[in-house]
This record gives structure tokens, C-alpha cells and sequence, in this order.
């Protein structure tokens, strides 16, 4: 393993290590790590929506099961590295070729990224002002129209928060499932470890961390677009008049793993 | 017309919040419902538009009972207003006006069209549209919200308090234009309040609830004010309702004095101790002591603006809380385009009143007396 | 169990350092987030960089980020200081943003009210808004704590002992007793550290319990 011995000296190799075209092209380059880590991550999140979504706009519209959200909250505290291990050893041998590492990685990254979008989608859809919602019915929307009209849009924030979360997550999470075999820029991270190359080690963190910025960045422009400027304005806790309501939306915001994401993107 | 016949509302732990109701709201009149919390008003109010379900009974339209109608088409027939105004946050003022007409399927263009012209017609300015209720005061909010539900010009409206979240001034304000807004249109309303005042001044016949959801009495205002069918009615109606009942009683020909006057700027002649000074144009605009301002010209600062003015062929009321009001005890009297008519005093006031008949009893009914008239379909 | 029963001592150890890389950073952190929480209320203009510039430090991955300390520090890659000032880096991320919101939750007629009375800078801070700001701050501080916990366990990686080690030798030699026996240990960790935090939230601010056995 490579003790840094100048930082420079260090960093210089790094860049030297990143800047080599060798390193980014063919199977193993960083070209085709990226598009594999996108992929596993994207698979994973359009799983985790397909069921936290319907799900926790369900029981914000009825107000049904919330035990559920609370349950998921608390499984914040398994460990992600042991989630990943445990379902490799359980569900690995079972299975032949790749899938083998896809299939207990993708459903751990399921996992993870269920409980922030659960959270999200229900305190977005309870968060709705019961004013709006009664005179929503009021007007003589049906129920699917209270939903599709006035409580998702009305949600959006809070439910773009956990996705926000979710996908740091599911994104953090891919990389540390190189651990048991997954492909994706975790590869040259963890190889790069395990190999004492830390130049390749350093480049494969630096990518990782400049991924998970960007799609950040590039999340919360999608978040800009998508919600109405109607409610943006009444989120922000800085400027305008503040009373009792806003502390308390703060202090839920606070107590919810959503928001700037209650779990880092490193909780993996 | 909206017609309660025999409603109830039971929950399933066994309250009951409304109990045997049966009221009728004549069509084009404003109907008020009163009483403390725990009455049932906004729960009969919701079974209108079956927000909430009554348990037994029926309500109908024009006939027609509620139970039967679409829920949705119902509620879409129904202007609805509520306390916080319920906008949608995330929808420009424009776009909450016409949520009625687009579910109704109208289209965009017909839809804006529609929206601003009932921006305009609930006194807001066109370029508050485009802006978020958030960016609006409660008071804006609250206009928005009646926009909201006249949209799709409903004959029908229900008002759940809609201005008392906002403040006395503003509540005022918002009053009388509904009142102005309501004689254009001439709209079957249902209104809620708790504020009996409110009930007073908006309903053409107010129905007093009690606590238990059961219907106490209903009644024009100035028959509920001089003959309260019993203590909890009387107790509710308030201490001096005698004094409230005045303003629905207009003046009779009252022995008006006329007054001396000065114009201000000038100097005042004569000995009186109170002398009236009026603009040009008989505008009153206070009153002065001539004693006090040693035979200069009166100055702005000399008046004494304290009281109230009274229109000719106004209501006892204002007439004589203008002369209470009075720093000479002379209550001022002025036209409909605000010049001096001449001056009245208190107890010429008082004589007119004990001359004037107290609304007539309707000795058969008096849960229902003197309430407005109902066509000949009530049989 | 058996595998608890013969390595109880190591599990001991591992949790002990387990605990230090994951309480040092929290209390560190939250030193270090009051004065620019308190700065991100004082100064509006600086919350939205203060909430932007942490919640990007969030998003980085914490493996990445053990990796990438040494470049910064200039420490070896197998220090454990890596793991603490990564740690400590999340922790301000997530509490200076918290500090903020739970002093502007403090409503503006109770602050209005300790200036009527002479409540002056220092005192004002942290003889009113500071402990009305507790419930917020504390929810904030269990998050961290609960987050930190798991995150350390991937200081294995780098090589840095901890219960993660347990993990990772479970999983290399296929050891159910000793991988379990590190998620829960992990997860009890957790769950105590919460406990504390909660309790000592609760000892701060009577009077929320007066207010909550009233209603």
C-alpha cells in the first residue's frame, strides 16, 4: 500500500494515473466503469420508485400504515457494509455468473434507497395543507385528481429530497458493493487498494466524489424545474416572515432523514 | 333554494353533530348560519356539498335531493369558500380562479378569460395573477378564494368563515364587498360564522344553532335582535342588541335643526360654543370652539373631528350615534353626496325610535318567525 | 453465538475504538457547527452557501473520501486520523445546517422579547435561543450519530479497526456468527448512542415534558 510521502508527489501520480488515455479506454477503463456504476445505480432507483412512490403517496393520501415509514427509518442503523455482505453470502452462491453480484448488490441498493424516498413521499404528501386539500375536494376533484393535482405537486419538494438522498446513496453504495465483486468505479477504488496502487485508488475516489456532485447538482436543477416557484418559496427558512409553522416544518425537517439528506452520500 | 329536511349527523362514536335539522335557504339570499363552536354549522354546511355525509335525512337543490346527484358534478356546481382561503400553493392566482372551469373541461384561453375578469371582479389588481398565494396578504388570499369559487358561476355558494382569519379592518372591508359583490349577483349562499355581528350585518336571514347541532331560531336579523325565542338566543344575540337593532330600522322624518356654520379659514361670528366648520362645498368637516380660538380664522388644528356623520334616510343607528358621538351633542346630518343636511339630537332621536314599531311577532312559529319568505313550493 | 462466546474480548475492543472514531468526529463536529450555524442566522446572506457548500461535502462517498484524506492531510492511508477528520467533515455538514434551522426556529417574539428585556449577543445566544434551539439540534446530532456509526465500519477498507473488521473477515471466511455478530453490535452501538443523545436532550429542555404531559 502506497504511503503518501509529499502529498504533491502524491497528487502529481494521481493526475499522471488519470491523465494516461490507456487508463480510460477497454473493459476495465474508467469509461466503462462509469457507464456500469450509472447503470446499477439507475436500475436500483427505478426498482426503489416503482415501489416507495405509490407506496408513500398511498399511505399520505390515506394516512394508512405509517408504522411502515417508521420502520424503514430505523433500519438507518444496519450497517450498509454488512447488508451488502450478508446478502452476497446468502443469496451469491445460489446464483451463476454475474448475477451473482448484481442481484444481492442491486437489492441492497433497494433497500437503502427505499427508506429516504418512503419518508420523503409520505412527509411530502402529509405536509399538504389540509386547507388546499378539503377545498381540492371542495371544487369536486375526484380523489385521483386530489392526488395528481394538488397532493404530489404539493409534495414534490419533500419527495424530491429523498430522491436526492436516495440516489447519493444508492450511488455511494455501488462503489463499496465492488467489495463483493461488483464491476463500476468502486472497482478501481477497492482494487486499487487492494493492489497497494494508490494512485489508481485516489483517482477512482476522486471520480466517485466528482459523480456524486454532479448528480447532485444536476438533481437539484431537475428539482428546480419541476417545482412550482409557488412552493419554493415557503421551504426556504431564511428571509420573509417566520412564525411557529415554519419551526415546526424545520424541526420535522430536522427529524427526517430527507432534506440535504439525512444519511450522506457516505453512510455507505 | 337549499332545503334541510329532517337532517342528522351522528359519528360513529356516537356524537352528534347535528340533530333533526330542517332550514330552508331561499334562492338569491344569503343564509347564515350561527353559533358557539360545537353547534354543527360547519358540519350542516358540508353536507351541502357532501363533504360530509348526513346520517339521516336529506338535503336538496331546487328540489332535487344531494344524496342522488354525482359527487364530484355536485361540488362542481357549488361555489365553496373557506376559512384560510385552501388555495393551492403551487398554482399562480389565475390558475387556482379557474380550477372549477378547467375540470369542467373549459379551455385555456376561455378559462384565463374567465379568470381574470373575476380577478377584477373581487377587487384585485390583474397583476397579482401571476403571482403564488404565498406572495399574497390573507386578505388578497381570502378575495381569491370567493374568485375561486365563483369561477364557474355557480348559483350556489358555501362560505365556512371565509374572513375570519384576517383582521377587523380587512373583515370590513371584504364585508361590504361581498354584500356589493352579492347584490350583482344574487347568489343562493349558505354562510357559517361564530360572529354573530357578522351574521347580522351579512344575512338576510340567520339561523341560530346551539351546541348539540340543534336549531335554536331562524329568523330575519332585525326580528332575531327584538324577539330572541329564548334565553340561550337572547344570551347569544348579545347585551345590547336593542342599540344593534337600530341599524335595520331607517330613519323617519326627523326634526332636523339647521345648523350655523364657518367655513374653514374664516373667522367664526357669533356666540355660540360649538360652531360646525365646513369646506366649500358644505362638506362637514369638525366642529370648533369659538371661545377658544380668540376670533382668528380657524385652522385645521382647531377641530374637533370626533364625531360620527349620519346620512339622511340612513338607519336610527348612525343617526343617533352621531349625536352620542357629538362634541356639541349635535349629530350631524348629511346627503348622499356628504353635505350638510343639518343636525339632530339624542333624545330627538330617541322619540323617533319610540315611535317606530318593533318588528311584527309571528305568534304561530317562533323557531321560524319572520323569516324570510319562502315561495309557495315550502308546501 | 458461539462465535460471540470465544471473541466476546475482540468484539469489546472493536467496539471501543468503533465508538471513539464515531463519537471524536461528533463531538468535535458539533463544536465546530454552533459558531457557523450561529454565523449562517447572524448573516442571512451566508445561509444559502453555509446549507450548499455542506450538503455538498455530504455527497461524497465515503469510501472515496478515506481515500482521498491523505491527499489533503498529507497522513499515511492506513491513519486512523483519516477516518476522524472524514467523519468530522460529515458531522459539521449535517449539524451547521442543523444549527441554523433550530436557531431560526426559535420563534421571533421570544427573541424580541429576551432583547425588551436586555438579553445582549453572548447571553442572548446562549441563555435563550441556544436552549430553545436543543430539540432541533438534538434531532440533527442523532442522525449524525446513528449515520456515523455505520459509516465507520467502512474504515476496514482502508484498514482501520473497528467492528467493521468483523464484517469484512466474516464475509472473507465465510463466518455467519462473526458477520452477524457485527451488524447487531454495530446496530446496538447505534441505538445507544441515540439513547444518550436522547436523554441528554431531554435533560436540557424540561420544559417540553411539562408542556407534553399538559396536552
Amino acid at each position: 500500500m502506497a504511503s503518501s510521502g509529499g502529498s504533491a508527489l502524491v497528487i502529481g501520480s494521481l493526475f499522471s494515473w488519470l491523465l494516461d488515455p490507456a487508463h480510460w479506454s477497454g473493459p476495465d477503463g474508467i469509461l466503462t466503469r462509469l457507464l456500469e456504476h450509472l447503470w446499477y445505480s439507475v436500475l436500483a432507483m427505478v426498482i426503489a420508485l416503482a415501489i416507495a412512490l405509490p407506496l408513500g403517496l398511498w399511505i399520505g393520501h390515506t394516512g394508512r400504515m405509517r408504522w411502515l415509514v417508521t420502520a424503514t427509518n430505523a433500519a438507518r442503523a444496519v450497517p450498509t457494509l454488512g447488508l451488502l455482505f450478508a446478502f452476497a453470502l446468502w443469496l451469491g452462491p445460489a446464483l451463476r455468473g454475474n448475477l451473482a453480484f448484481l442481484l444481492p448488490s442491486t437489492v441492497v441498493l433497494v433497500l437503502l434507497a427505499v427508506p429516504p424516498l418512503l419518508a420523503g413521499t409520505y412527509a411530502g404528501v402529509e405536509a399538504v395543507d389540509p386547507a388546499a386539500r378539503d377545498a381540492a375536494r371542495g371544487v369536486g376533484m375526484t380523489g385521483w385528481q386530489v392526488l395528481r393535482q394538488v397532493e404530489l405537486p404539493c409534495a414534490l419538494p419533500l419527495v424530491m429530497s429523498g430522491v436526492r438522498t436516495a440516489s447519493l446513496q444508492v450511488v455511494a453504495t455501488a462503489t463499496i458493493a465492488a467489495l463483493i465483486g461488483l464491476g463500476g468505479l468502486g472497482r478501481l477504488l477497492v482494487d486499487g487498494i487492494a493492489f497497494g496502487d494508490y494512485p489508481q485508488a485516489a483517482a477512482g475516489a476522486l471520480l466517485v466524489a466528482v459523480l456524486a456532485v454532479l448528480l447532485e447538482g444536476l438533481l437539484a436543477l431537475l428539482q428546480r424545474r419541476l417545482v412550482s416557484p409557488g412552493l419554493a418559496r415557503t421551504r426556504r427558512p431564511v428571509g420573509g416572515s417566520r412564525n411557529d409553522d415554519d419551526a415546526a416544518a424545520v424541526e420535522a425537517n430536522a427529524r427526517l432523514p430527507v432534506g440535504q439528506g439525512g444519511i450522506p452520500g457516505g453512510s455507505s | 333554494m337549499i332545503r334541510f329536511d329532517g337532517v342528522t349527523k351522528q359519528y360513529p362514536d356516537g356524537t352528534v353533530a347535528v340533530d333533526d335539522l330542517s332550514l330552508t335557504a331561499p334562492t338569491g339570499k344569503i343564509t347564515v348560519l350561527v353559533g358557539p363552536s360545537g353547534c354543527g354549522k360547519t358540519t350542516s354546511l358540508r353536507m351541502v356539498n357532501r363533504m360530509i355525509e348526513p346520517t339521516r335525512g336529506s338535503i336538496s337543490l331546487d328540489g332535487q335531493d344531494t344524496g342522488r346527484m354525482p359527487q364530484a358534478e355536485l361540488r362542481r356546481g357549488i361555489g365553496y369558500v373557506i376559512q384560510h382561503a385552501g388555495l393551492f400553493p403551487h398554482r399562480t392566482v389565475l390558475d387556482n380562479i379557474g380550477t372549477v372551469p378547467r375540470l369542467l373541461g373549459w379551455d385555456r384561453k376561455r378559462t384565463a378569460e374567465r379568470s381574470r375578469e373575476l380577478l377584477e371582479r373581487v377587487g384585485l389588481e390583474l397583476h397579482l395573477g401571476d403571482r403564488y398565494p404565498a406572495q399574497l396578504s390573507g386578505g388578497q388570499q381570502q378575495r381569491v378564494g370567493v374568485a375561486r369559487a365563483l369561477a364557474a358561476d355557480p348559483p350556489v355558494m358555501l362560505m365556512d368563515e371565509p374572513f375570519s382569519a384576517v383582521d377587523p379592518i380587512v373583515r370590513d372591508q371584504l364585508q361590504d364587498e361581498f354584500l356589493r359583490l352579492q347584490d350583482e349577483l344574487g347568489k343562493t349562499i349558505v354562510f357559517v360564522t361564530h360572529d354573530i355581528d357578522e351574521a347580522i350585518k351579512l344575512g338576510d336571514q340567520v339561523a341560530v344553532l346551539r351546541v348539540g347541532g340543534t336549531l335554536a331560531q331562524v329568523a330575519e336579523p332585525s326580528y332575531l335582535l327584538a324577539h330572541p325565542a329564548d334565553d340561550f338566543v337572547a344570551d347569544f344575540v348579545g347585551r345590547d342588541r336593542g342599540y344593534r337593532a337600530l341599524q335595520f330600522q331607517a330613519t323617519p322624518r326627523l326634526p332636523l335643526r339647521s345648523e350655523r356654520t364657518v367655513v374653514l379659514g374664516e373667522r367664526p361670528e357669533g356666540s355660540a360654543a360649538w360652531l360646525l366648520v365646513v369646506d366649500d362645498d358644505r362638506h362637514p368637516l369638525g366642529w370648533v370652539e369659538p371661545a377658544r380660538i380668540g376670533g382668528r380664522a380657524v385652522e385645521d388644528s382647531d377641530l374637533h373631528r370626533g364625531g360620527t356623520v349620519a346620512r339622511a334616510g340612513g338607519t336610527l343607528r348612525g343617526a343617533l350615534d352621531a349625536a352620542l358621538s357629538s362634541p356639541s351633542r349635535r349629530g350631524v346630518v348629511v346627503d348622499d353626496s356628504g353635505s350638510l343636511v343639518g343636525t339632530v339630537l339624542a333624545h330627538e332621536v330617541l322619540s323617533a325610535i319610540e315611535d317606530t314599531d318593533r318588528p311584527e311577532r309571528d305568534e304561530d312559529d317562533p323557531v321560524h318567525g319572520g323569516a324570510v319568505a319562502v315561495a309557495a313550493d315550502e308546501a | 453465538m458461539d462465535w460471540l462466546a470465544d471473541n466476546w474480548r475482540t468484539v469489546l475492543d472493536l467496539s471501543l475504538s468503533h465508538l471513539y472514531l464515531a463519537g471524536v468526529p461528533l463531538v468535535v463536529g458539533l463544536v465546530l457547527s454552533l459558531p457557523l450555524g450561529w454565523a449562517a442566522k447572524r448573516w442571512r446572506g451566508s445561509y444559502p452557501a453555509v446549507v450548499t457548500t455542506t450538503g455538498l461535502l455530504y455527497t461524497i462517498p465515503s469510501l472515496a473520501l478515506f481515500v482521498i484524506m491523505p491527499l489533503v492531510l498529507g497522513t499515511k492511508i492506513l491513519d486512523p486520523v483519516n477516518v476522524v477528520v472524514a467523519m468530522t467533515i460529515y458531522t459539521v455538514a449535517l449539524l451547521a445546517r442543523t444549527v441554523a434551522d433550530g436557531l431560526l426556529s426559535v420563534p421571533d417574539h421570544v427573541e424580541q422579547a429576551a432583547t425588551a428585556m436586555g438579553y445582549r449577543g453572548l447571553r442572548r445566544l446562549f441563555g435563550v435561543e441556544l436552549p430553545l434551539a436543543v430539540p432541533v439540534i438534538a434531532a440533527g446530532l442523532r442522525v449524525a450519530a446513528v449515520s456515523n456509526v455505520s459509516i465507520v465500519s467502512i474504515a476496514s477498507v482502508v484498514g482501520v479497526s473497528q467492528l467493521g473488521n468483523l464484517l469484512v473477515d466474516g464475509y472473507r471466511r465465510i463466518i455467519w456468527g462473526e458477520l452477524l455478530t457485527g451488524i447487531v453490535a454495530t446496530m446496538v452501538l447505534a441505538l445507544l448512542l441515540d439513547l444518550v443523545i436522547q436523554t441528554l436532550a431531554r435533560t436540557l429542555t424540561p420544559w417540553r415534558r411539562a408542556a407534553g404531559a399538559r396536552s
